[in-house]
């Protein structure tokens, strides 16, 4: 309890700080340090397999990424801005809806009666899972990402103006 | 000790998926409103896990897993998408971007 309520509140913190932060350099490490904080959430629900993921893809991989491109862009620290009060209302309203289904979902409360200790996330398990049953939609990711590979050194070429 | 329900990681899910949408909706530059979306993306991972974790079996961290997958795929091209634009445009500030807008 202890650890997840600090996970939780450190992610939550790190995001919300991460969103509003007007430097996106910050905003990105702010967004790794949530990330970390996430993937010890997955530690603490027994998913050890989607921890290291998490660690590995997303804090390493992806964000690296984000940070190549503010790099490569050069992007400065943006303007104070004047708040758009549609987007405020839209915010609000898409938060408040949210909230009201939750709580609908808690009031029921059916949900939180299911045993917690029903699964155990080992690797292996997991592994068994994603090459036997899930085999199809696994070799449909891994053409996925083969084509965003493609797709990607084509944008760069088509972006690049008469080079060749 | 109390001990954590499925309704407790319901609400950090849902929380942090509400900062993902004020971040989407409120931001001008495009950076930053991508990664709202990734936040957006981890709170329903959140959310996966948890009900995985509650009796839902494997099913949920595997899909879960193709997710992960999906969203690298995803951030590839729509970097590749912003440096391109950014190469056009000479900036990243979705206000600026209008160019798909009735």
């Amino acid at each position: 309890m202890i650890l997840f309520s600090l996970f939780s509140v450190l992610m939550l913190v790190c995001a919300a700080l991460a969103v509003t932060r007007r430097n996106p350099v910050n905003a990105a490490m702010l967004l790794v340090l949530s990330l970390f904080c996430m993937a010890g959430l997955f530690v603490l629900a027994r998913a050890w397999f989607l921890a290291a993921a998490q660690v590995l893809v997303y804090a390493g991989a992806i964000m690296v990424l984000f940070l190549f491109v503010i790099m490569l862009l050069d992007v400065k620290e943006e303007a104070r801005r004047r708040f758009s009060w549609v987007a405020v209302g839209g915010t609000l309203l898409a938060g408040s809806l949210l909230l009201a289904a939750l709580a609908v979902v808690i009031r029921e409360g059916r949900l939180a009666r299911v045993p917690a200790d029903a699964v155990e996330g080992a690797t292996a398990a997991v592994g068994r899972r994603l090459f036997s049953a899930s085999l199809l939609p696994f070799e449909i990711a891994s053409v996925l990402l083969l084509v965003a590979t493609v797709g990607v050194v084509v944008l760069m070429r088509a972006a690049r103006p008469s080079s060749s | 000790m109390e001990s954590v329900g499925l309704n407790h990681w319901l609400v950090v899910s849902a929380m942090l998926f509400g900062i993902g949408v004020a971040g989407v909706i409120l931001r001008r530059n495009a950076l930053v409103v991508f990664m709202s979306l990734e936040i957006m993306l981890n709170a329903a991972n959140l959310a996966l896990v948890a009900f995985a974790r509650h009796g839902g079996g494997l099913d949920g961290q595997v899909f879960v897993f193709f997710v992960i997958t999906v969203a690298a795929a995803e951030v590839a091209v729509g970097l590749a998408i912003l440096v391109a634009l950014f190469r056009l445009r000479g900036t990243v500030r979705v206000s600026e971007i209008a160019a798909l807008k009735l």
